[in-house]
């Protein structure tokens, strides 16, 4: 197969596109749409601080890529959860996933770049929280997701930052979308979208700047372009209903190439002619007492909450 | 040829297009990239008896 703009042979075939191209073109393509993306849904701008939040993997290693290259002020975010780490063992999930991210951070010298560790900080990694609370039964993933928010919102304060940026796929906003559809979560399907707002009372803006593009797509420009990232899962991401919401959806984008993009593209335009509006009634929202974040819950904010027994977190270690 | 997935292999006997092979190893040809010598390959490269392919899965999350 040729490459549509240079006739040489080509790297992908996009077949929802009907758009082969070679290995100096794609990227350029790739690049292309994350900046057509960003200025579609007026997601920020050149004078924007932008925290990307990078988990080492090559959705947000290849965003955080892109918006370099297109110049934006693009700063990382990584959390280190401490995974795999309770065995006692260097090299678990969480450290070599850090690794890669430090090493991309390493060629973009003079690019600001912060880690958060979890049990340096507060002392315990995310498999020790979610073994002793109840949110954690079963599976951390709750509990991750709440800390990352958590944290992400924290740093983006901290740092003054004014978006808060996620690598985010296609597959990933239709899994999502497909799985809130199957429980008419109306709540959930209101407030997904590619840009979330600041809120006044704390939360920063959030967006998703690779929301149109396939996690084929993500992954193809980050081989093409050299990008080193983890192949390996999460050991706790197997069996997540998501992955299999995201089989389904393949299934069906095999036999009907472009499913997924009509799928979640529809949903897009729906929510903009106001189908999906958000519920009305505004849950009032109000400074956690101990971190100062918006909390819904009187008191402490859930977060906080997974560390009540200490109170004071941070300081009490040796 | 020789196709590597994650810890796996497989040996194919005689010239396969990229798309069937994955399809004759049970993976559906939309969530892999095959790639050989380091090149990124389209579903319609044909592969020779001693090419080595490797695939890398496109799909990730939790
Ligand atoms: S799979 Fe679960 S525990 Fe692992 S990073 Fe994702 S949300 Fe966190
Ligand atoms: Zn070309
Ligand atoms: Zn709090």
């Amino acid at each position: 197969m040729k490459c549509r703009k240079c006739s040489r042979q080509a790297v992908i075939n996009m077949r929802q596109h009907k758009l082969a191209l070679c290995e100096a073109h794609y990227p350029e393509w790739f690049v292309l749409q994350v900046q057509r993306a960003i200025e579609k849904y007026h997601m920020f701008g050149p004078h924007d601080r932008v925290l990307v939040a990078v988990s080492g993997g090559k959705d947000s290693l290849t965003l955080w890529d892109v918006l370099l290259r297109l110049g934006y002020q693009a700063e990382g975010l990584y959390i280190d959860l401490g995974i795999g780490r309770e065995d006692g063992e260097p090299g678990g999930y969480s450290t070599l996933s850090r690794e890669k991210v430090e090493r991309f951070a390493a060629q973009w010298p003079g690019v600001r770049f912060t880690v958060v560790d979890l049990w340096a900080e507060y002392g315990e990694t995310l498999p020790e929280i979610a073994g002793r609370v109840q949110r954690g039964r079963g599976k951390p993933c709750s509990v991750c997701g709440l800390i990352k928010r958590h944290v992400m919102n924290r740093i983006a304060r901290e740092g003054h930052y004014t978006v808060l940026a996620t690598g985010h796929n296609l597959d990933d906003e239709a899994a999502t979308l497909f799985g809130n559809l199957l429980h008419w979560q109306t709540g959930y399907i209101a407030r997904q979208a590619p840009v979330l707002p600041a809120s006044e009372d704390g939360f920063v803006r959030k967006v998703k700047p690779l929301c149109r593009l396939y996690e084929r797509e993500t992954a193809a420009y980050a081989l093409v372009s050299g990008i080193d990232y983890i192949y390996d899962e999460c050991p706790y991401a197997v069996g997540a209903t998501s992955l299999h919401h995201k089989e389904l959806l393949n299934r069906l984008e095999e036999e009907s190439p472009g499913a997924k993009l009509q799928f979640y593209l529809g949903f897009l335009r729906a929510r903009e002619a106001g189908f999906f509006c958000e519920q009305s009634e505004m849950v009032a929202l109000h400074p956690c007492t101990n971190c100062g974040q918006p909390t819904s819950a009187p008191g402490l904010c859930a977060f906080c909450r997974l560390w009540k027994p200490k109170q004071e977190p941070a300081d009490d270690r040796p | 040829m020789k196709i590597i997935y994650r810890d796996k292999e497989w040996e194919l006997k005689g010239r396969w297009r990229v798309q069937d092979a994955i399809k004759e190893i049970g993976l559906l040809p939309q969530t892999v990239l095959a790639v050989r010598d380091g090149k990124l390959l389209t579903g319609d490269v044909i592969l020779e008896e001693d090419d080595e392919v490797k695939l890398v899965a496109v799909i990730s999350g939790g």
